[in-house]
């Protein structure tokens, strides 16, 4: 039980994130977690004001239910699955995020200085968290796609618009984390 | 039991983004900082993996569970959308450290502040199809 409970190596989480896309492919469907955002668009009525939220969101509801099951996955794999040994990042990493003001990294999934409920109670968290969310949202859509969409699939499927984006992907990160980050923190 | 199938994939997709850590907001700023293998171990077995479970369907080897062949989307030309777009979502992404997929499953671990990212998202989203015909594609 313990190689379930300890957090998986790359090489067994890679084939196992491929198999997801396989299995969605195999059922005639595609694996693209962006799109949701869209299909919620336009239950929430965006139809109204741009054509491009007009489309048989029905056709989509599978992919809602996917989402579903990811909430609930994402439920059983800490409460049933999980020993709580932390993430085993890099000390040079730790030490960095320390000095940021970042109390204990790898502890949690997501850091407390951004994700508490009380941290919420600061404009600088809650800001960030929907500057964030704006940009994976209108970018992803720009894009045509997220990680799975175009990382997964679009590069295992060799797709050139794939590659250009994920390059956007790392472009967009690298400049992030490197040099907007340090500033905010 | 058509929705089922679809519930259970999900579910199997949030236990493993979950166990392999790639919901973790420091393993991806490690990723972006070059200080790790992990993220790119990842991304870099998935790929392969996906590359060869196509090419053998793509031999006719493995159908859809119709008996039609396996069928992937074409991705429409382009440059602009997909290198603009790209550096937009890799801004959030490593800002936020989740994208689409981990959003919803660390919802389900109980970040509950995810919901402002989704719904910030969301809006996100219908920015973008408010502005599509205006930006270069």
């Amino acid at each position: 039980m313990e190689f379930i409970l300890n957090p998986w190596p790359w090489y067994i989480s890679g084939p196992l994130i491929a198999l997801v896309m396989a299995l969605l492919l195999y059922f005639g469907k595609t694996f693209g977690m962006s799109s949701n955002l869209r299909t919620m668009c336009t239950i929430a009525g965006a139809g109204k004001f741009a054509d491009f939220f007009n489309f048989k969101w029905k056709d989509q509801v599978w992919n809602l239910i996917v989402v579903l099951g990811a909430i609930i996955g994402g439920f059983i794999a800490v409460e049933f699955l999980s020993n709580n040994s932390g993430t085993d990042l890099n000390p040079t990493t730790v030490t960095e995020l320390k000095n940021m003001g970042f109390k204990s990294p790898g502890q949690t999934l997501v850091p407390n200085e951004m994700y508490s409920l009380d941290v919420l109670a600061s404009p600088k968290a809650l800001i960030l968290l929907v500057i964030g969310g704006l940009l994976v949202g209108f970018g992803t859509r720009y894009a045509g796609g997220c990680t799975s969409g175009h990382a997964i699939t679009g590069l295992s499927s060799l797709q050139k618009p794939s590659l250009i984006a994920v390059i956007g992907f790392f472009i967009g990160g690298l400049i992030m984390t490197n040099f907007i980050l340090p500033l905010i923190f | 039991m058509k929705a089922l199938k679809f519930l259970l994939v999900g579910i199997f997709f949030g236990i493993v983004l979950v166990k392999s850590e790639a919901v973790s907001w420091y393993r991806i700023y490690e990723m972006f900082r070059f200080q790790s293998f992990h993220m790119y171990g990842i991304i870099g077995t998935a790929i392969a993996s996906g590359v060869l479970f196509l090419q053998i369907s793509k031999r006719g080897l493995i159908k859809n569970i119709k008996g039609a062949d396996i069928f992937v989307p074409k991705k429409e030309n382009g440059l602009l959308r997909y290198i603009l777009g790209g550096t937009i979502f890799g801004f959030g992404w490593a800002l936020i450290g989740a994208c689409p997929g981990p959003m919803y499953i660390l919802l389900g671990t109980g970040v509950w502040s995810m919901l402002i990212v989704i719904a910030a998202a969301i809006f996100g989203t219908f920015i973008y199809g408010l502005l599509k015909n205006k930006l270069p594609h």
